[in-house]
C-alpha cells in the first residue's frame, strides 16, 4: 500500500475539525449514519466539502462543489486532480522530498491526463475537476473519506492508490483532522481482517510469507502449520463450481445474498460434499447446508469488536443464549476438541488475552484497560494510550510510495443491449442482506421494498414512471423493483440497494474482482430496465 | 497547540480556574458543583428555555439571576448556585412548568428517569399555584417506535433541536402559541410522510416522558431494567450503547452524551434495530439435513457429525479441500479461533470473509 496499512488514519473525533472533507465514493449519512453526524458538526462549522459520487446524496446537497462521476470513472478524476496540484504548483515540496517515493514518475505520468481528457470520461466539467484539486490542495486540513464507492471495483486497489497520491502530494496526512479514510461497512469487518481472517496473514497482520511468523506460531500453537497458499472466498467458489472442493464452515455470512453473480454462488455450494453454517436465522446459504449451528446474537455473549476508527471495544452480554443456542466462540472450540485439538478457553477474555500475546499491535490492550472506552490500535505496551491518528512523521512502511496506474476500464461497460450502468449499495434503514433489520418493526416502517433509482430523463426515454413496478435484467439474471423516478442518480446510471430476498441485486452484479483485495466488483456492470 | 487562557471564577465561595469561553454551568460542573437543567444538553447550542440553571451573581453591590447554561464565566465573578433567592426562583420556576404538566407520574413510562419528577422531589414541589389543564396527549402515529405525548411535553426545546443542529433533519418544531405550544412534524403528519428517519435522537434528550420508545411501553418500570453496556453490532462506527433488559429480554437501547465514539447518539439500526434478538425465527436447536429436510438434532449429535465428515475429507482427500469463512459479525476473540481453526485444527490456510467490506 501507499503508506502501508489500509485503515483510517483519523479518528471519528477528529471529523468535526477539518477544513476540508473529499467524499469520494460513500454516503455516510445512510451507511455509518454516526460519522455522518460528525461530518454534519464539520459543516456547521464551516467546513468546505467536495463531494464526487454518482447519486446526488445528502452531502452532494450541501457541498462547495459536487462532481457526478461516472462509475467506474474515478481513476480519471483523481489522476486529474494530482495533474492540476503539480501543474499549478500546489504540492507540498518539502513534504515530497522527505517522506515520499515516486513523484517524478507520477508526475511523468500525470502530464497527459489533463481535466479535459478526463472530462469525457468521468462526465464532469474539467473546470470542476480544477477547482476540485485546488480546494483540496490548499485547504490547511484536508480528509479524504472514502468507502465502497472506491473499492468496490475490479480497480478497487488501483483507486485507493490513486487517493493516497493526493494526500502524498499535499502532504494532508499523519496529522490531526488530516489524513485519508476508509470508512467499514460492516460492524467488525475491520476486526475480521485485524484477526488474520485472510489466507495470507494471522492476526495484526504477521503474513505468513515470513518463515519467522511461521515458526512463532508453530510454537505457540503447538501444531505444524500448512506451507501451502491459501484460497480467497472467490478462488474457493471457482473450485466449488469446478467440483474440486469438497467442504465448507460458514460462520455468520451469507455469501448467496453478499457475493455478486448468485446463481454461480449456490450452483457452487450445491457441488459441496458436506456444508455447515453457523447463523442466527435460517439465511440464504443456510438452506443448502448439511449441518446448521444455531449461534447467539452480540447481545448474549461476550467479546470485542474493533471499529473503523481502529478502536477495540468490549462486547457484552446481556441476556442468556435464546433457546438452545450458543456463542460463535464456544461452538468453534466445542468443534475443535472434537476434532482432537485442543481449545479450552474459559470466557473470550483469555482468547484476547492470547490475541495480545501474539501481536505486538494489541499488546498493550486487555478487558481491564477497555471496561470504559476502547483503545486505538497500535498499542504496543499496556502504558501505552493507542493511537489517534497513523503516520505522523513516519509511514508504516517508511516512505509514501506514489503509484502511476492508469485508468483500467470496468469488468464490463454499458453496451448496446445493456445501456445503463448499475450500482448498488446500502440505504440507512437496512443492514446487508436484510436478515435483522427485515425483522425489526421500526425499520420496515420506513423501508420494506427494493426500489431502483433512475434519472428522470432515462425513466422518460424508457416511459416509465415513479412509482411503477420494472424488471431489471443484467447478462446473468434479473429483478423486479419499485422505480424511483428522480434526478438523484446520473444520467445513465441506475441504483438499487442490496437488502432485499426476494429481489436480490447480487443475481445481477458481476463476479469480476479486484485482483489484490478480491473485492467484487458491485459498483458498475450493464443494465437494463424494461416496462412490466 | 493553541493555548487558551484561563480565568479565574468563586462557585459557591469555592476558588475556581477554568477556560476562557467557558459557560457558568460548565465551570460548575468541572468542579463537581451541580447546576439542575432541563432545556440543556451538552451536544446542542445553549437555548436558555427552562429557566431551572438559574443561578446569582454579584453586580457591584447588587446581585443579579441569570441563566447558568447560556451565560460565559468571566475573570472575577462570584457566583451562588444555592443562595435563598436562587432556590426560591428555582422552585417557583417548577410551579410554572408544573402548570401545564399532568401529575400522572404513577403511569408514565419516564417514572424514575425524569428530570422533571427529580427536581420536583429535590425542591419539594408538590403543587403548582398556577395549574391549568394541560391539552394534548398522545399523537396517532403508526410508526412503531416513537411515542408522543403532548400533554407531558415541558417545551424545552431539546427534540426539536437536536433534530435540526445535530441530525439536521428539520423534522419537528414548535407549533401554536401560549398553553397551546407544542412540539411535533408540519401538520402532524406522520413520521413516515416527512423527513424524519425514525432515529429517535429526539426520545434520547427529552427530559420528560413527552417522547419515549413506544415498543418499551408497559414493558417495565425505569429501575427494573439493567443496563449492559456494549458496542452496535450494525455498522463499523461501533457506537457505545447500553441494551436495557428486563428478565431474559432487552426492552429498549438507550444511550449516553459523552461516550465514545459516538457522544450518545445512535441511528435508527442502532436504536430501534434490536428486535430481531427475540424474533421467532431465530434458530434455536442444531439441525442436521436428511433425506433433503432438517431435523432437530441434539448439540452432540450435530457436533460428532461436523467433526467426522471435517475428519473424514481431511484424510480422504486433504486438509485444502476444506475451507472456513468467518464474519465481520463475529466478535474479535470469534474471528481469531475461527482462523486457529482452519490453520491448526483443520491444517489449511483456506480462510476469508465473504463480503470484505
Ligand atoms: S426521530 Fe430523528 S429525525 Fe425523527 S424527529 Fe426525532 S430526531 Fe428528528
Ligand atoms: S417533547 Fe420533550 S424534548 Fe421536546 S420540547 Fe417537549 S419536553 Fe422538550
Ligand atoms: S448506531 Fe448506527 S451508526 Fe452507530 S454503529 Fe450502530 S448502525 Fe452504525
Ligand atoms: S438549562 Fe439553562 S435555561 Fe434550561
Amino acid at each position: 500500500m501507499s503508506f502501508g496499512s489500509g485503515s483510517m488514519t483519523n479518528s471519528i473525533s477528529e471529523i468535526k475539525d477539518c477544513k476540508l472533507i473529499f467524499l469520494i465514493g460513500g454516503n455516510p449519512t445512510e451507511a455509518h449514519p454516526i460519522v455522518g453526524l460528525e461530518m454534519k458538526k464539520a459543516l456547521r462549522k464551516g467546513c468546505t466539502f467536495v463531494v464526487a459520487d454518482p447519486r446526488r446524496i445528502w452531502f452532494a446537497q450541501h457541498a462547495k462543489l459536487y462532481l457526478p462521476v461516472r462509475p467506474g470513472s474515478d481513476n480519471w478524476l483523481l489522476n486529474a486532480m494530482a495533474h492540476v496540484i503539480i501543474a499549478e504548483g500546489l504540492e507540498n515540496k518539502e513534504f515530497i522530498k522527505t517522506r515520499t517515493e515516486g513523484f517524478e514518475e507520477l508526475k511523468t505520468f500525470v502530464k497527459d491526463v489533463t481535466p479535459e481528457k478526463a472530462w469525457e470520461y468521468t462526465g464532469i466539467p474539467a473546470e470542476d475537476i480544477r477547482q476540485a484539486a485546488r480546494l483540496y490542495a490548499r485547504s490547511e486540513k484536508s480528509a479524504i473519506f472514502y468507502t465502497l464507492g472506491i473499492t468496490e471495483h475490479t480497480c478497487g486497489t488501483d483507486n485507493v492508490r490513486t487517493i493516497a497520491n493526493l494526500a502524498l502530494l499535499t502532504g494532508h496526512i499523519g496529522k490531526s483532522s488530516t489524513g485519508v479514510n476508509p470508512i467499514r461497512g460492516q460492524n467488525n469487518v475491520q476486526g475480521a481482517t485485524d484477526m488474520g481472517c485472510l489466507p495470507d496473514r494471522v492476526h495484526g497482520y504477521q503474513y505468513l510469507s515470513d518463515a519467522t511468523v511461521v515458526e512463532k506460531f508453530e510454537k505457540a500453537w503447538g501444531v505444524t502449520l500448512s506451507r501451502t497458499q491459501g484460497a480467497t472466498s472467490p478462488t474457493m467458489f471457482e473450485r466449488m463450481n469446478k467440483g474440486q472442493f469438497k467442504a465448507l464452515y460458514v460462520i455468520g455470512e451469507d455469501p448467496v445474498m453478499s457475493e455478486p453473480n448468485q446463481d454461480y454462488t449456490i450452483r457452487g455450494l450445491k457441488n459441496l460434499e458436506f456444508l455447515v453454517v453457523q447463523d442466527i436465522f435460517m439465511s440464504e446459504t443456510a438452506k443448502y447446508a448439511d449441518v446448521v449451528l444455531p449461534a447467539t446474537s452480540f447481545a448474549e455473549k461476550d467479546g470485542t469488536f474493533t471499529n473503523t476508527e481502529r478502536r477495540v471495544q468490549r462486547v457484552r452480554k446481556a441476556i442468556n443464549p435464546i433457546g438452545n443456542t450458543k456463542p460463535d466462540w464456544q461452538i468453534i472450540c466445542e468443534l475443535s476438541n472434537r476434532m482432537g485439538y485442543k481449545m479450552d478457553y474459559p470466557s473470550p477474555k483469555e482468547v484476547w488475552d492470547e490475541i495480545a500475546s501474539l501481536a505486538p499491535m494489541f499488546a498493550g490492550i486487555n478487558y481491564a484497560r477497555i471496561e470504559h472506552n476502547g483503545i486505538q490500535w497500535p498499542c504496543p505496551d499496556t502504558k501505552h494510550a493507542g493511537t489517534k491518528f497513523l503516520h505522523e512523521g513516519k509511514f508504516t512502511r517508511g516512505l509514501g510510495k506514489f503509484f502511476v496506474l492508469p485508468y483500467r476500464p470496468p469488468a464490463e461497460s454499458p453496451d448496446k443491449e445493456y445501456p445503463l450502468i448499475l450500482s448498488t449499495g446500502r440505504t440507512l434503514y437496512h443492514y446487508n442482506a436484510g436478515t435483522m433489520t427485515r425483522r425489526s418493526a421500526g425499520i420496515i416502517h420506513k423501508t420494506n421494498d427494493c426500489f431502483v433509482e433512475i434519472h428522470q430523463s432515462d425513466a422518460g426515454e424508457l416511459g416509465v414512471f415513479d412509482g411503477e413496478m420494472v424488471r431489471i435484467a443484467t447478462r446473468r439474471g434479473e429483478i423486479t423493483a419499485r422505480a424511483e423516478v428522480s434526478e438523484k442518480v446520473k444520467k445513465g446510471v441506475i441504483w438499487i440497494p442490496m437488502h432485499f430476498v426476494e429481489a436480490a441485486v447480487n443475481k445481477l452484479t458481476k463476479d469480476a474482482y479486484d485482483n489484490i483485495t478480491q473485492t467484487a466488483e458491485y459498483k458498475v456492470c450493464g443494465a437494463k430496465i424494461e416496462k412490466l | 497547540m493553541v493555548m487558551i487562557p484561563k480565568i479565574k471564577v468563586n462557585i459557591d465561595g469555592k476558588p475556581i480556574e477554568v477556560d476562557k469561553g467557558k459557560t457558568i454551568l460548565q465551570a460548575a460542573n468541572s468542579t463537581g458543583i451541580r447546576i439542575p437543567t432541563l432545556c440543556h444538553d451538552p451536544r446542542l447550542e445553549p437555548f436558555a428555555a427552562c429557566r431551572v440553571c438559574m443561578v446569582e451573581i454579584e453586580r457591584g453591590k447588587s446581585t443579579a439571576l441569570i441563566t447558568s447554561c447560556n451565560t460565559e464565566a468571566t475573570d472575577g465573578m462570584v457566583i451562588r448556585t444555592d443562595s435563598e433567592k436562587v432556590l426560591k426562583t428555582r422552585k417557583m420556576v417548577l410551579e410554572l412548568i408544573l402548570s401545564d404538566h399532568p401529575k400522572d407520574c404513577m403511569t408514565c413510562g419516564k417514572c424514575g428517569t425524569c428530570t422533571l419528577q427529580d427536581l420536583a422531589y429535590k425542591y419539594g414541589v408538590r403543587e403548582s399555584r398556577f395549574f391549568e389543564e394541560p391539552d394534548g396527549g398522545i399523537v396517532e402515529d403508526e410508526n412503531p417506535v416513537i411515542q408522543h405525548d403532548t400533554s407531558k411535553c415541558i417545551l424545552c426545546g431539546r427534540c426539536v433541536r437536536i433534530c435540526a443542529e445535530v441530525q439536521q433533519d428539520y423534522a419537528i418544531d414548535f407549533k401554536n402559541r401560549g398553553f397551546e405550544t407544542e412540539t411535533g412534524t408540519p401538520f402532524g403528519k406522520p413520521r413516515r410522510d416527512t423527513t424524519c428517519v425514525l432515529c429517535g435522537q429526539c426520545v434520547s434528550t427529552c427530559p420528560v416522558g413527552s417522547l419515549v420508545e413506544k415498543q418499551a411501553v408497559g414493558m417495565g418500570r425505569e429501575w427494573e431494567f439493567k443496563q449492559v453496556k456494549t458496542t452496535c453490532a450494525y455498522c463499523g462506527v461501533g457506537c457505545t450503547m447500553y441494551l436495557n433488559v428486563k428478565g431474559n429480554r432487552v426492552v429498549k437501547v438507550t444511550s449516553k452524551a459523552g461516550s465514545i465514539p459516538n457522544d450518545g447518539n445512535l441511528c435508527v439500526k442502532g436504536r430501534f434495530g434490536y428486535d430481531f434478538i427475540h424474533h421467532a425465527d431465530r434458530l434455536k436447536h442444531p439441525l442436521i439435513k436428511r433425506n433433503g429436510k432438517f431435523e432437530e438434532a441434539t448439540w452432540d449429535e450435530a457436533l460428532s457429525l461436523v467433526a467426522s465428515k471435517f475428519g473424514e475429507i481431511k484424510a480422504k482427500h486433504g486438509p485444502d479441500n476444506i475451507g472456513v469463512f468467518s464474519s465481520s459479525r463475529c466478535t474479535n476473540e470469534e474471528n481469531y479461533l475461527a482462523m486457529k481453526f482452519a490453520r491448526a485444527a483443520i491444517g489449511t490456510n483456506n480462510v476469508d470473509q465473504c463480503a470484505r467490506t
